[in-house]
């Protein structure tokens, strides 16, 4: 369980988060919404402890993060992100090893049963063939996948992924979010995409203008009345067999051109 | 054996324990090579001495090997008053030097970066020459010149420390960028140090000494704190080699799994500059090594820093005797800058290198 109170942020002078609270709780996925610059990716980093708020606290299963040892901290919190160290030499199987280092003692090798942890969680991504490449020529949604099988190896009893979805093509999207809700970890995705924040996040916290607008089960928070205003797009919902679809339709300005054309 | 090779694929799925026998083995050959390379070199020089004979005396000295001697009083000095600490001066300084460069490179993410890169060189050449040209740090004896250059590379490491920090984060960029400068700045004192001199003797010993030589080494305090540091650099960024893996892909990756970057780069940073400071001073700038040496082990036993390490400690130590070697037979009984001969061969070789990664990249 992750809960973080009245946390912010602010690059220069300029709050992107400013007092936000957000509970995540067990075996239940997190998802972050909002549009661009509303602080989804900043209010993840202040999650993990890469950002420390100078305001609040974000308490991991009962213990302030900040007071967590790197070691400990990496036990709870498994984190997916973007920084792929590019120019690296480590082949797929050694990135995805480096996700035991956290359970593993300064003078300890990986053993046995880390390489199969390993093996497992690149098997679990669809990457299990991919295990001898060097990671630097993969391709962008095969480094993804490698990285959330990284994240996998660490099993950690919280799940943390920035737009796990970049880069993948639509089965992996499915797949990778598929796989994210069948974990019974407690996990949190920012995501842009609504229609997939809808089928497989249990709760979603919508952030607009420095602040949370709307938090609480996906249901509640995918109401068009909520979303139009934070998007600035018309925003249809159906509920066809008990799952949320939303169309969307450009709004506004749009039609008020049509309609002095057609004047 | 077809049979064996699937049992092996079952149990070792990433193939992990293949790339560690595989460094075993190149562990093996490389200490193989190390020993023979000391015992060779220590009989190579102006008055050859067969190996057997170099080995014997050497045995006899560590050892009290029994038997009748068979060698002459001056060969015995030979080898073990001049060569034998010249080599073993050299072995250190070699693997100081790579395992410095392989840190260096994880922890400012470039591959161009070399242990000079943080100014510790710059710094201990300006001490050195102060010492040389201005009789500075006289009150340490037979250790003047050691000392000032150490006490010049600890002044340089610390300069660049404090301006590197003082945005509060010392982060890879920044460590680089105050290197760079402090390097220059010293660079310039000491140019103008030998300027200001006007000694043509004495700038041509900072030359020499610029140039590096492993002309002082002798049985005494200075090689044994080299050795101690040295041994104990390699051993520290072997065991840590996990974390250097994490450092060199990210900060922000190394702290999510379980590296905080800021206090472990502190620490390297500690560790290069003493290292740095102690080979600097007993040897001189020797250019090319702790660049061009990481290279050659990544692609021996591939990225993972417990590998790299001290397969790159041996083939430093080994690349460096042989570099001395030239330098001490080629223009006999002249002695050529060792830092010539390692810039002069280490040049070449990175342009291939630089060739055949673009190639692969490709």
């Amino acid at each position: 369980m992750i809960e973080a109170s009245r946390v912010s942020w602010r690059y220069g002078e300029n709050p992107v988060i400013d007092g936000v609270s957000v509970i995540a709780r067990p075996g239940r996925v997190l998802g972050l919404i909002g549009p661009n610059g509303s602080g989804k990716t900043t209010l993840l980093r202040l999650l993990y402890g890469a950002l420390r708020s100078p305001t609040g606290q974000v308490v991991v299963d009962g213990n302030d993060l900040s007071t967590l040892p790197a070691h400990e901290a990496a036990r709870r919190l498994a984190v997916v992100i973007q920084e792929t160290g590019g120019e690296t030499t480590l082949t797929v199987a050694e990135m995805v090893l480096l996700g035991r280092g956290p359970h593993l003692s300064t003078f300890q090798r990986t053993s046995r049963v880390d390489h199969e942890i390993a093996a497992r969680c690149l098997a679990r991504v669809g990457a299990a063939h991919l295990g001898a490449r060097p990671f630097a020529r993969l391709s962008g949604g095969e480094r993804q996948r490698v990285l959330i099988a990284r994240a996998l190896a660490q099993q950690a009893t919280h799940l943390l992924l920035d737009e796990p979805t970049n880069h993948l093509d639509i089965r992996y999207q499915h797949e990778i979010l598929h796989l994210v809700r069948t974990l019974d970890t407690c996990s949190i995705v920012v995501l842009h995409d609504l229609n997939l924040a809808a089928r497989y996040c249990d709760d979603l916290v919508l952030l607009g203008g420095c602040g949370v607008v709307a938090a609480g089960p996906v249901g509640e928070v995918l109401d068009p009345t909520i979303l139009e205003p934070v998007y600035g797009i018309g925003i249809r919902r159906l509920d066809l067999d008990g799952a949320i679809h939303l169309l969307f339709q450009p709004t506004d300005h749009d039609t008020a051109t049509e309609r002095s054309v057609a004047a | 054996m077809p049979a064996t090779t699937l049992l092996d694929d079952q149990h070792d799925p990433l193939g992990v324990a293949a790339r560690r026998r595989r460094t075993e083995g190149w562990l093996v050959v490389l200490t193989v090579t190390l020993i023979v390379t000391g015992i060779s070199a220590v009989g190579a020089g102006a008055i050859g001495i067969p190996p057997l004979t170099v080995a014997r005396i050497i045995g006899h000295h560590l050892v009290g090997l029994p038997g009748e001697v068979s060698w002459s009083p001056p060969q015995d000095a030979i080898v073990w008053q001049v060569r034998l600490p010249r080599v073993l001066l050299g072995m250190l300084v070699g693997a100081g030097l790579a395992v410095c460069g392989v840190a260096l490179q994880a922890m400012v993410r470039n591959v161009l970066a070399d242990p000079y890169l943080l100014g510790v060189n710059s710094g201990a050449s300006s001490g050195a020459a102060a010492a040389i040209l201005f009789g500075a740090g006289a009150g340490f004896g037979q250790y003047a010149l050691s000392a000032s250059a150490f006490l010049g590379a600890f002044g340089a490491s610390l300069l660049v420390f404090l301006i590197a920090r003082s945005g509060g984060r010392v982060t890879a960029i920044r460590l680089l960028l105050s290197g760079v400068a402090v390097g220059y700045a010293l660079y310039a004192t000491t140019s103008f140090l030998i300027f200001a001199s006007g000694s043509a003797e004495g700038s041509r010993s900072v030359m020499f000494w610029l140039l590096g030589s492993l002309g002082l080494a002798r049985w005494d305090a200075l090689l044994a704190v080299t050795a101690v540091v040295l041994v104990g650099a390699a051993g520290y960024l072997t065991i840590t080699g996990r974390r250097l893996d994490v450092l060199a892909i990210g900060d922000e990756t190394a702290q999510t799994l379980g590296v905080a970057p800021d206090r472990f780069r502190i620490r390297l940073l500690v560790v290069i500059s003493l290292s740095v400071g102690v080979l600097v001073s007993a040897a001189g700038s020797i250019g090319f090594v702790g660049l061009v040496v990481p290279h050659l082990a990544r692609r021996l036993v591939g990225a993972p820093h417990v590998r790299v390490v001290p397969v790159a400690a041996l083939l430093g130590a080994i690349l460096l005797v042989w570099a001395d070697v030239i330098a001490r037979v080629l223009l006999a009984p002249q002695e050529i800058p060792i830092g010539i001969i390692t810039s002069l061969l280490g040049a070449p070789f990175l342009l291939i290198l630089i060739r055949r990664l673009h190639a692969t990249a490709a």
